[in-house]
């Protein structure tokens, strides 16, 4: 029987596009199913009702929710491509630095920007991000060659935050700060498997001006 | 193997320092148990985790690992000759991942309200506290562990914060037995059963005398 996979989520979200890149690398074909977030389906709620959000993953009728279980899911059952290291220490290492990037870094990015480049706030978040500065060791990716779970889960980094940058007029990802970091992100969206998830560069500055005001 | 070759670096009263203490004994391994003052941390502590110098911290043949839910995972996969706290469909271990992710973003915060703050926010987090339970309630279901017949990674997550449930029942005022009484039953069926959970969690009164301490530490009135 042919796998049945639907995705529900949101195009410019780049949570939901952590998941498309997963499927991406392993090949999968999907049906993408566009919520309006302001007035969720009966369905997201029903297969999310912890957390009434997207991206939520059907497979074969199963629901899976949470972006990073859903991408750790996608590795479990589908070969091909790893997403993650095969030795343990190396995968307990990728599974650290993508906690560390939603846990941490995401949101300390989130405040510099809400407070509109406020500087201790960016300091706050340049502190957090030059922790991954370093992880990157001179790779081309976080996954050494290709990219792998601790890449997709930055992707927010890669593509959102210059768009929120720009929006805003305030840069915290800085060259001359983050040289290697600066360099992943135009790596990272430039692999095939993520470009096609990403929504134009317009679009997204223009979502930040209104929501930060600066319409 | 040496005891040498496993340090974990831990706090006693720390919920997450327990999981990786019951998963170890769940797996039978032996271990160098190094108790950590979280007042003045050590070089070892610091140098095993920079990123966010905390326990618990494995230190396995000299490479550290970091954060509890990571260090279950990478003992369960490592040391995968007995107790398997996860199950082998990939659905399985996506539901326990984000039960454990649950219990890692709202459990942990709401409960530290209940004992530290005050008016509408304590308010809030006792009815939080209190619908986060009763969520954890309805994915056990009927199962006797949260793993089904058998006892695994998620009920290893929660367990510990049983060891907190004096202090959270006395700060929130609320009686847990009443509010989640499969829960209770869970809980007490885990210490029951599960040598590595008994051997593991401190009794309920010595955490409740430590939040005790930890209240007058934050210049919070009794």
């Amino acid at each position: 029987m042919a796998d049945e996979v639907k995705l529900y989520g949101f195009r410019g979200s780049p949570y939901g596009c952590r998941v498309e890149i997963a499927l991406n690398l392993k090949g999968i074909e999907y049906e993408f199913i566009q919520e309006d977030l302001s007035d969720k389906s009966a369905d997201l709620i029903k297969y999310n009702p912890v957390h009434k959000k997207i991206p939520v993953l059907m497979h074969n009728g199963k629901p899976i929710s949470e972006s990073l279980v859903v991408v750790e899911y996608i590795d479990d059952v589908w070969k091909g491509v790893p997403i993650l290291p095969r030795d343990a220490h190396e995968k307990a290492r990728a599974r650290f630095w993508a906690k560390f990037i939603d846990d941490k870094c995401i949101p300390a990015v989130f405040k510099a920007l809400g407070s509109h480049g406020q500087e201790q706030a960016v300091a706050e978040a340049q502190e957090q991000l030059q922790f991954l500065e370093n992880e990157l060791k001179g790779n081309k990716f976080f996954g050494g060659d290709n990219i792998n779970l601790v890449d997709i889960s930055a992707t927010y980094l890669a593509y959102w935050l210059g768009g929120a940058e720009e929006a805003i007029g305030i840069k915290v990802l800085t060259k001359d700060k983050f040289p290697k970091l600066t360099e992943w992100c135009e790596n990272f969206v430039n692999c095939q498997t993520v470009k096609d998830t990403l929504i134009p560069r317009e679009i997204l500055v223009a979502f930040y001006k209104k929501r930060f005001g600066k319409a | 193997m040496a005891k040498e070759e496993l340090i974990l670096l831990d706090f006693w009263a720390s919920m997450y320092g327990m999981r990786v203490r019951i998963a170890l004994a769940e797996k039978g391994i032996p271990y160098d148990y190094k108790e950590q003052d979280l007042r003045n941390k050590s070089q070892l502590l610091l140098d095993s985790n920079p990123v966010h110098k905390k326990i618990p911290v494995l230190i396995h043949k000299g490479n550290p690992i970091c954060e509890s839910s990571i260090i279950v995972e990478y003992i369960d996969e490592v040391w995968n000759h007995k107790a398997p706290l996860f199950p082998s469909d990939p659905c399985g271990k996506a539901r326990a991942r984000f039960w454990a992710d649950f219990i890692d973003k709202k459990l942990y915060q709401i409960g530290r309200k209940l004992y530290t703050t005050k008016g509408e926010e304590h308010e809030a987090a006792r009815v939080e506290f209190i619908e986060c339970l009763k969520l954890l309630e309805g994915e056990l279901g009927d199962k006797p562990y949260f793993g089904g017949e058998s006892f695994g990674y998620l009920d290893v997550s929660l367990i510990p914060f049983y060891s907190w449930f004096q202090a959270y029942e006395t700060y929130g005022n609320f009686n847990l037995e009443l509010e989640c009484p499969k829960l209770i039953a869970w809980a007490k069926r885990c210490i029951q059963n599960k040598e590595s959970v008994s051997s593991t969690l401190p009794e309920l009164p010595k955490v409740f005398a430590f939040v005790q301490y930890l209240r007058k530490r934050f210049g919070i009135d009794d």
